[in-house]
């Protein structure tokens, strides 16, 4: 007999805050620099260093603990938490522990069409650890991570699928970065995600024994890894197997969660008040003047977009995920808003000339001085004054041009000044009407056998026709246009 | 001579720094080798400020508060190029990048450091007998203990090697050995003094403080020291620095008016000597036109117990770090160890056995399933505590009291009973639990020819009321001879 089984997830997201210091000292947190190079007294853990609480990281917290909803309290509290690890120079972690910043908030997810309110158990401010790489000839130490500043989000054991799980991180993860306090890099691990799992039979409203998933790097690893331990929990338990509360590490190669520690070699963490650090208290005018600054949200640009613009669910989230995205759009959109234009200049900036862009070196930031330019581009091609083949001519001259000049050692050429010679040289079709009309004319009256076997329902000759008229047009012409004058001669006479 | 009286002989130039330098430098070398307070002499540093000092003299421009004093430093601050061993085998050889910011001010109010000077191991101790390169001896009798953990800084102080020196006080670490060396000792208000550079004991009691010879001396040093300080979150400064003005002139102010508490219970387990003290102190304040008051602190009987508690608790974290992974004593192992024998044999060899006592015990105060009935009911006594002493102190200005049960006790005896030597630190954890300003200062010798001691404490951020009550009782306290008896003993 088969039982019906139900996932139960819940998710802490370990997200960096993009502050130009560590949490509690003046090294700064740039990633990638030479090891141990990111480092002060405080993070190093020296004799007689004290942490200073840094203001920007508190004013994030609180901003991302608004933007979910939470309640943001005026007095928390910061605690130590003991353990020793080689990569933890004192030997305790500043976290807080049953005083965080922020509690009780949500967020809304969708999946397949079906919207749900997933809640935020609460935020809390911490200090990241170092990095502990392990070789054959020893263990090596980098302090450049150790101190900077994260938030952990935690969820309520509210989502039931990988997928509302993914969803869940997709909408979290475009949040913070819209509000500025993270980067929303899964590689670099400046957001990371630990997923709660457990099982249980459909209709119970008790929690199963849950295990920790670590190591999760990547969307597709959430969602592998979800999927995974809720049919091992399901194998386990079905073979009548008692499970085991332990934390599991995620194998990306083999596809499967594995053993790291159980509950009985859980630590101790001997958490207490840090002595160094007052209570951190926020003034209600301080979270006032915070909560003035929370720019729109994902959720409410991408139903503004839908009311105003009628973009379709993909195209919406895709623009709304990462705020630079939608802001360009919006610039170029102008205030030519119907819906027909605004769904082909998203198809248009984000694939063709996206497509463009990742094989150059540029980025998007120096496309930003042209992008009226490149919305006066599209419209000319829509106006058929384009054809497919000039604009893929344009946009790779344009950008091979902008190249060419950034690679000079001078000032680089403006990306509008690229675009704008490259549109000279491709120029503009000039469509004379009556020559087009006559041509199509003439290809009709020249294969009357094809446009009969047309109309008899052979529509895969029209390309046949264009073929013909672009000939007789010397290829100065827009297919576009030749093909919807042929479709209304073809069809009318 | 006091410090403001050789600061005042340099500035009108009938001295120079270099002079009296040269002269605590000579004392060091004719009577340390008896006393043991110094872990470093740093005489080529000295000499050198000391010169800049006369420089800047010679220049015409204006000289600090402490130009050309010679000072020392409790080897638990920070010194830049000099070493900071906290009396520990751990710290062997470790160097400090930096000052210390209470070292930073000293040098920017013209002070000489000499050197750094001995303590109890990480501070931890009453008696100066738990450090790495053994006891600091009493300048008053070579057989007894200075007390401590600020030992070898009372015992500078007392021997004429400089004219202050900074301690740190945690439980009593820089009033208990102040009263047993018979000199001036100041705990300052918790978040006076800056710890930025300063080796964490317990930090929610660890406070800086001045031992010097006069009330007044140990008022200027803390004027120089004291202030808000951007790299300690837990300083600050309600008068935004202008009472710390009027201090040195407060211990002439006199104490008429003045309502002092006298605590009857803290003298029920006293020594006659010690008795004697506080009963002639508190009818000499009475004299100067002072009212007296019986007061009772029921709740801080409980104070050692908790302080303990906490500063135990505090300590085996704030020692996590001594690890022998970045710096520090890290112990030879051999290829299959692993990082857990690492930390506990480098900690094992590292730690003295009182450090080791003290982390082991904090451990266990804060692990899970004993945390509410230790660690958590020390908080609550504290508070009983603090809120005990605050309300009192706004019925009274000061509260006179003992400052140790008994004056200096012979070396050894301590080390047999750790419960016992904590008790010695029974009248003054109080201040450190409720983050009050006490000051100890001598009150004559004792029957045997030690130094007696009383102790003031007063309201948080009164210093200027603590001075005040400090300077009458020192004018109206019986002289000590000039030199200790101990150091006439050694040529």
């Amino acid at each position: 007999m088969s039982t019906a089984w139900e996932t139960v997830i819940g998710l802490e997201v370990h997200a960096q805050l993009r502050t130009a210091t560590k949490l509690f000292g003046p090294a700064p947190t740039a990633y990638g620099a030479p090891p141990n190079s990111q480092v002060d007294p405080v993070s190093l853990g020296l004799p007689g260093a004290l942490p200073v609480l840094n203001a920007e990281a508190v004013r994030m917290a609180a901003l991302a603990g608004l933007a979910t909803r939470c309640t943001v309290h005026e007095r928390s509290v910061f605690a130590r938490k003991n353990y020793f690890y080689a990569d933890l120079p004192k030997g305790y972690q500043i976290s807080q522990f049953d005083r965080p910043i922020c509690t009780a908030g949500h967020l809304d997810i969708a999946v397949d069409g079906a919207s749900k309110r997933v809640g935020i158990t609460r935020i809390h401010l911490e200090e990241d650890a170092g990095k502990s790489s392990h070789g054959p000839g020893g263990s090596l130490v980098d302090l450049n991570r150790a101190g900077v500043p994260l938030i952990e989000i935690v969820s309520e054991p509210d989502l039931r699928s990988a997928e509302e799980a993914v969803a869940y991180l997709r909408e979290l993860r475009a949040i913070l970065v819209y509000i500025g306090v993270n980067d929303g890099n899964l590689e670099e691990g400046s957001f990371r995600c630990d997923a709660n799992v457990s099982v249980r039979q459909v209709g119970s409203d008790v929690l199963g024994t849950r295990c920790e998933i670590k190591n999760l790097n990547s969307f597709r690893a959430i969602r592998d890894a979800i999927v995974y331990e809720a049919a091992r929990q399901v194998r386990v338990v079905e073979s009548g197997q008692p499970l085991v509360q332990q934390t599991r590490l995620w194998d990306t190669d083999k596809a499967r969660t594995a053993a790291m520690r159980s509950k009985e070699e859980a630590h101790d963490y001997r958490y207490f008040p840090d002595p160094d650090l007052p209570p951190l208290v926020i003034a209600p005018e301080t979270l006032a003047t915070w909560s003035a600054q929370l720019p729109e949200l994902p959720a409410a640009r991408r139903s503004r977009y839908r009311d105003q613009l009628g973009l379709d669910e993909d195209t919406l989230w895709h623009l709304c995920e990462e705020p630079e995205r939608a802001e360009r759009f919006e610039r170029a959109l102008g205030t030519e808003t119907k819906p027909e234009r605004a769904r082909s200049l998203a198809s248009f900036l984000f694939a063709r000339v996206a497509g463009v862009l990742n094989k150059s070196d540029h980025t998007w930031a120096d496309v930003d001085a042209g992008l009226d330019a490149l919305a006066e581009v599209h419209d000319q091609w829509r106006a058929g004054k384009l054809s497919n083949k000039m604009l893929s001519t344009l946009l790779v001259q344009a950008f091979a041009t902008h190249d060419d000049e950034a690679a000079d050692p001078g000032t680089p050429a403006p990306f509008v000044a690229a675009l704008s010679t490259a549109r000279a040289a491709v120029g503009v079709l000039e469509v004379d009407a009556g020559a087009l009309d006559a041509a199509v004319d003439a290809v009709i009256a020249a294969h009357p056998s094809q446009a009969a076997a047309f109309r008899g329902g052979k529509p895969q000759l029209l390309g046949f026709f264009i073929g013909q008229v672009m000939r007789e047009m010397k290829g100065k012409a827009d297919a576009k246009a030749v093909s919807a004058l042929l479709r209304e001669r073809l069809s009318s006479s | 001579m006091s410090l403001i009286t050789l600061a005042d002989a340099i500035q009108a130039g009938t001295t120079t720094a270099t002079l009296a330098t040269q002269g605590a430098l000579a004392r060091v070398g004719a009577h340390d080798d008896a006393v043991g307070a110094f872990v470093h002499v740093d005489e080529a540093g000295a000499l050198a400020a000391a010169a800049a000092v006369d420089a800047q003299a010679a220049a015409g421009r204006p000289l600090g508060p402490l130009a050309g004093v010679p000072v020392t430093i409790k080897d638990l601050i920070a010194v830049a190029g000099q070493p900071l061993t906290a009396g520990s085998a751990m710290l062997a050889g470790y160097l400090p990048p930096r000052d210390a910011t209470v070292v930073r001010k000293l040098r920017e109010a013209g002070a000489v450091i000499l050197g750094k000077v001995s303590l109890d191991e990480f501070a931890m101790g009453s008696t100066n007998e738990h450090a790495a390169q053994g006891p600091v001896r009493n300048p008053w009798d070579l057989g007894r203990v200075p007390g401590g953990s600020s030992g070898g800084s009372a015992a500078a102080v007392a021997s004429g090697f400089g004219a202050a020196s900074l301690g740190t006080d945690t439980g009593g670490s820089v009033r208990l050995p102040a009263a047993l060396c018979g000199v001036v000792g100041v705990k300052p208000t918790y978040g006076r003094v800056s710890r930025s550079g300063v080796v964490a004991y317990a930090s929610s009691l660890d406070q800086v403080g001045p031992l010097t010879q006069t009330v007044a001396d140990a008022a200027r040093v803390l004027r120089c020291i004291a202030g808000p300080c951007g790299e300690d979150a837990t300083s600050l400064d309600p008068s935004g620095g202008a009472d710390a003005e009027g201090w040195e002139a407060a211990c002439g102010r006199g104490v008429d008016g003045l309502r002092v508490g006298v605590v009857s219970a803290w003298l029920d387990a006293v020594s006659d000597d010690v008795r004697l003290a506080v009963e002639t102190a508190a009818a000499a304040l009475e004299a100067a036109g002072a009212t007296l008051h019986e007061v009772a602190l029921p709740l801080a009987a409980h104070a050692v117990p908790a302080y303990y508690v906490i500063a135990m608790s505090e300590a085996s974290a704030n020692l996590a770090r001594y690890d022998g992974v970045r710096f520090g004593h890290r112990a030879a192992l051999s290829a299959d160890d692993d990082l857990d024998a690492l930390y506990a044999q480098s900690r094992a060899e590292g730690f003295g056995p009182e450090v080791r006592r003290r982390v082991i015990l904090g451990t266990w105060a804060l692990s899970s399933g004993y945390y509410d009935a230790y660690y958590d009911r020390a908080c609550r006594v504290r508070r009983l505590v603090r809120d005990e002493l605050t309300r009192t102190l706004q019925r009274c200005d000061v509260l006179l009291g003992p400052t140790a049960p008994r004056c200096a006790w012979p070396l050894g005896e301590a080390l047999a009973d750790p419960v016992a030597t904590y008790h010695m630190d029974q009248y003054t954890t109080a201040a450190n639990l409720a983050g009050l300003p006490a000051v100890s200062l001598p009150w004559g010798l004792g029957a045997d020819g030690l130094p007696a001691a009383v102790q003031l404490h007063a309201a948080a951020f009164d210093e200027a009321t603590l001075f005040r009550a400090a300077g009458a009782l020192e004018r109206a306290a019986p002289a000590l001879p000039a030199t200790p008896t101990g150091l006439t003993e050694t040529p």
